[in-house]
């Protein structure tokens, strides 16, 4: 879009619309008229059978607008930034996390930290993992850099504590193993985009 | 030295004459893509990246030289397809896994693949299954991650000498024949050598059998050799690297200690790993795995502080060793002059005095050469009165160094026998002699290597009573013409011909012996056949002397006769102070020959104990906590600092207690003496590390003098004090040096008798050592690189007192009995 529209100054030539408005009375008596007009024309009771239509509505037809927080939410973007979770792989349970601490090295405020050590599988293990919810500034820098999609932002935007350097460890955020039919697929930042497929190179994996 | 000028691109450079292009472009900061070249070591041609053109001809950087005039292009378009197609090589069937790789952010496979903007793959071949292992208590080795660049290899024989790594087959299926056609050709080559390959140890088993220096995990460029401990620990980006020096042995190696906090809970900071330049200095086992002797956890106890300060107005001496820095020592050489306490450090007493008759005898403030300049030049190396495998790590790798890369030859002399120092190379002659001879080794040394016309006549003389010839006659192998006729079948027709027949002549002939060679263990039948032949092409030469002759009854004899050997010849010589900073301690205290009264130990045994192992009555900073600068054999200033916190008192408190102090321990670096060498630079002026051409910039070199002395006058030596019977050698185990490195958890080689595996079978499990002044009883542990009768007794715990039963000697006669 251009700029010209707003570098005419000359408000004259310009289109502008005005409303027809009539005559603003001077004298007493149309003065009195007008407002006799206004008063009588019954328009306050258009605009109260509004109310009263929602009312009803409400009430009597189910059709409630207000959100009874905190009984009720709103559902929200899926590319809303709140409290973190930690996601497990729907097919063996285990948690996503392979320790590789981009999060750590990208976490712009430094709030999060891991252990990390060589288990008994000769695998990596992450022995203990937290953030630091006072510092976190939920940027989502951490969920976007995750190459597994293990740490990503949940819909839990309630993080008023007690204490202002409240701080989550890994089993908080983790998907209890129970609730793992529930886990949703994260689509915010991050995540894979819809036309991923169409990025991939072939690579010669004959075999 | 003289210097040819190149071009690379188009810019002209004077370079190192007999330079490779590669060290030639990397002094001068041009970048050339290498993965398998290691600086001091010998080209492999295992990842062919270097290639680059040279006078239009393509050769490998690393193993190309220079030439005067030579024009180099780094990247031409046929290279930068070759290079291309050898990252994509190397990215075929490499795991991706770098989400968990320890190498990840460091990983030079990583770095090159983008650098070379490997973004497709064009090549493939089913992979092979490739088993992860552990080589060694602390050696892990993941195959599957291994691009076979043998730099692990390179590095274990060219440096550290065990050789203790080799390529083996790696059962691969083989490339597709179609390849040959499309792919450039170095890579195609490459690839076929990578496809068939992989690291195993050497001696044919599943671990290796070395000094576990984890010098093949650091040069790894990716993850697949790692320390075990350090596995899967931490990224190589969270470690903040703290530049220091070596605590343990005298080479007093450049070292970074990597920390980051302990662990979610506990904030404080760790030691995580130690890495080096490995480019420019190699590491022994105790560099690199005995880092965590810090002394935790300390905080102020004004009581024992108090307690301190009256114990050290009351000492009279102060007992410590070598573990200290420059500027501590400075603190107690202050504290002897303004208070009249004596300092007692029998162990860098002994180099101390060595140290003042080789002063005295040659003139020269200091021995002449270090193991630096003896890697870069030397082609002949001698060793003696040195456990070349486990006292100096150091002048290990220089004596190996040059075997295999100046084409060099070494004399080993040691009264106790080992396998390992003649598998450096082919012209490598070990004398294992008798204990108390060493005198003779230097002898045969002067009579060897002497210019005879500066050789004072007495000396001349007395070489020459050793030397005899006698007849002797011998059966010789001679082959003889035999002519006879044969009938050819086919023709018929009879021919002459003529045969050599071998005949046993006997023969007399005369044989010079040299009474000096077989006096210490060697056969001087053949002796001068070999010697020749390690003599050939040789300019420069150089002596390694070690703590056996410190502690030697006959050391100023020693000490004198090394000054001649000096002078007459053309030898540099280099010593191997005892431990860490020996040579900085000899420097800086006036030491005394003996303790008295109340004693105040310093990590030592004494009335009231300052520790930094945690044991004593004030706890004080270890190494690795403290910062100030250490003196090491290269006669190197060089700095080192505090890798982690201490909240206790330090050394420098309690003389600001005493005297006037200075506020900080750094700030006595400046005041280190200067009559001994030492520069009046700040500590924060120094300093720490190495240029691109391999230029050490660490701190400053101690300033060397010689004056002019007459010709030492030398004794005869005398056969008879030549040690018989049961001995034992006061020698620690190759990662052992102290209490420090013994409490440090990687470190495991055991405190105990070392014997040769007949030895050790003969004496049993345990044995009781009887020595003149006690007894001790030890394990008995089985070192298959030690050859005969001579057993090695460890030091390294000072609870144990060794020190005391072996007195001013490393030899002892003793009884043993079996417990």
């Amino acid at each position: 879009m251009g700029l010209e529209q707003f570098k005419n100054r000359n408000v004259g030539t310009q289109n502008y619309k005005t409303l027809d408005l009539g005559k603003t009375p001077t004298r007493g008596l149309d003065k009195f008229k007008q407002v006799v007009n206004r008063t009588f024309k019954g328009e306050l009771f258009v605009g109260l059978w509004v109310t009263l239509r929602e009312m009803i509505n409400a009430l009597f037809r189910g059709e409630m607008h207000t959100v009874k927080y905190p009984f009720e939410k709103l559902p929200i973007s899926p590319r809303y930034r709140a409290i973190h979770d930690m996601l497990r792989l729907l097919e063996s349970g285990h948690y996503r996390c392979i320790g590789c601490g981009l999060c750590e090295k990208i976490c712009i405020s430094n709030c999060i930290t891991m252990d990390t050590r060589y288990d008994e599988n000769q695998r990596k293990e992450v022995s203990e993992y937290t953030i630091n919810f006072g510092r976190c500034i939920f940027c989502g820098y951490c969920a976007e850099v995750c190459p597994e999609l293990a740490i990503v932002h949940g819909p839990r935007y309630e993080n008023a504590s007690e204490q202002r350097a409240s701080f989550s460890l890994f089993e908080d955020m983790l998907t209890p193993i129970d609730k793992l039919n529930l886990q949703q697929e994260y689509e915010g930042f991050g995540a894979v985009s819809p036309n991923a497929d169409d990025n991939i190179k072939q690579t010669p994996l004959a075999y | 030295m003289s210097t040819v000028n190149i071009k690379i691109d188009g810019k002209e450079f004077a370079v190192k004459e007999g330079e490779y292009i590669l060290n030639a472009a990397r002094a001068n900061n041009v970048f050339i893509p290498a993965i398998c070249y290691l600086t001091r070591c010998s080209p492999t041609l295992a990842c062919r990246l270097c290639l680059v053109e040279a006078d239009g001809k393509q050769v490998y950087a690393c193993n190309a030289k220079v030439k005067e005039g030579m024009e180099i292009t780094v990247d031409t378009p046929n290279i930068l397809e070759e290079r291309r197609a050898i990252m994509e090589v190397y990215d075929v069937n490499h795991p991706l896994q770098c989400g968990v790789c320890d190498k990840s952010g460091e990983c030079e496979l990583q770095n090159y693949t983008l650098e070379l903007g490997v973004d497709s793959q064009s090549y493939m071949i089913p992979d092979t299954k490739r088993e992860t292992k552990n080589w060694s208590s602390v050696l892990h080795y993941d195959a599957g991650l291994c691009i076979v660049c043998e730099r692990c290899t390179t590095v274990c024989k060219d440096m550290i000498g065990d050789a203790a790594l080799t390529t083996v087959k790696r059962g691969g299926e083989a490339l597709d024949k179609g390849f040959k056609e499309t792919m450039p050709k170095d890579a195609y080559a490459m690839w076929n050598k990578l496809q068939k390959s992989v690291i195993a140890p050497s001696n044919g088993t599943e671990f290796t059998d070395c000094s576990d220096c984890g010098e093949c995990a650091a040069v790894c460029p990716v993850g697949a050799l790692v320390s075990r401990d350090f596995q899967y620990t931490s990224n190589a980006w969270d470690l903040k690297r703290v530049p220091a020096v070596s605590a343990h042995s005298s080479d007093g190696f450049q070292i970074y200690y990597e920390v980051k906090p302990t662990s979610i809970e506990d904030r404080s900071e760790k030691i995580y790993r130690v890495t080096n330049e490995w480019n420019y200095v190699s590491l022994d086992g105790a560099a690199r795995f005995a880092y965590d002797f810090e002394n935790r956890d300390v905080v102020k106890d004004e009581q024992a502080f108090e307690k301190a300060v009256e114990a050290f107005k009351k000492a009279q001496t102060i007992r410590f060793n070598s573990v200290i820095t420059n500027e501590e020592a400075l603190m107690l050489q202050t504290l002897k002059e303004k208070m009249g306490i004596k300092l007692y450090n029998p162990e860098v007493r002994a180099f101390q005095k060595f140290l003042g008759y080789y002063q005295k005898a040659s003139g020269n403030r200091f021995y002449t050469t270090d193991t630096d300049a003896v890697m870069k030049k030397s082609d002949f190396v001698i060793a003696m009165g040195t456990a070349l495998r486990n006292d100096s790590p150091g002048l290990k790798y220089a004596f190996n160094n040059v075997q295999k890369m100046n084409k060099g030859a070494g004399l080993y002399f040691h009264p106790v026998g080992d396998t390992l120092i003649p598998s450096f190379g082919k012209n490598v002659e070990c004398f294992t002699h008798k204990p108390g001879l060493e005198e003779a080794a230097l002898y045969l040394v002067l009579d060897l290597f002497a210019d005879k016309e500066k050789l004072p006549d007495d000396v001349k003389e007395y070489i020459a009573s050793f030397k005899s010839s006698e007849k002797k006659t011998i059966k010789e192998k001679v082959m003889k013409d035999v002519t006879e006729m044969v009938k050819d079948e086919e023709t018929g027709e009879e021919k002459e011909v003529t045969k050599k027949v071998p005949e046993m002549v006997e023969k007399e002939i005369t044989i010079e012996r040299n009474g000096l060679v077989d006096l210490l263990g060697g056969n001087s039948e053949k002796f001068e056949e070999v010697f020749a032949k390690m003599m050939k092409k040789k300019e420069s030469f150089s002596m390694m002397i070690g703590e056996d002759f410190y502690y030697h009854d006959k050391a100023e004899n020693l000490a004198k006769l090394i000054a001649l050997v000096e002078e007459t010849s053309e030898i540099d010589v280099v010593m191997a102070p005892p431990k860490s900073n020996a040579l900085g301690v000899a420097l800086i205290c006036d030491l005394d020959d003996e303790a008295e009264g109340y004693t105040v130990g310093y990590n030592e045994n004494g009335d009231f104990r300052l520790s930094a192992l945690g044991d004593g009555d004030l706890d004080m900073p270890a190494m690795n906590q403290q910062e100030g600068t250490l003196t090491n054999m290269s006669k190197r200033v060089v700095p080192t600092n505090a890798a982690l916190e201490y909240g206790g008192y330090e050394l420098n408190d309690i003389v600001s207690a005493l005297i006037d102090g200075e506020r900080e321990t750094i700030d006595w670096t400046v005041k280190l003496p200067t009559a001994k060498g030492y520069k009046a630079i700040a500590f924060d002026d120094l300093e720490n590390g190495y240029s691109n051409d391999g230029t050490e910039n660490r701190g400053y070199l101690l300033k060397t003098s010689t004056r002019k002395v007459k010709m030492p006058k030398v004794e005869k030596f005398d056969e008879a004090s030549a040690l018989e019977g049961e001995i034992v050698y006061r020698c620690n185990p190759g990662r052992q040096f102290s209490d420090f490195t013994d409490k440090a958890h990687e470190i495991f080689e055991p405190f105990g008798l070392y014997a040769s595996i007949a030895k050790a079978e003969e004496l049993g499990e345990k044995v009781e050592i009887i020595f003149e002044n006690g007894s001790i009883i030890v394990d008995v542990i089985v070192d298959d690189k030690i050859e005969g009768d001579i057993t090695k007794l460890s030091d390294f715990k000072s609870a144990k007192d060794v020190y005391t039963l072996f007195g001013e000697s490393r030899y002892k006669t003793v009884t043993m009995r079996k417990v």
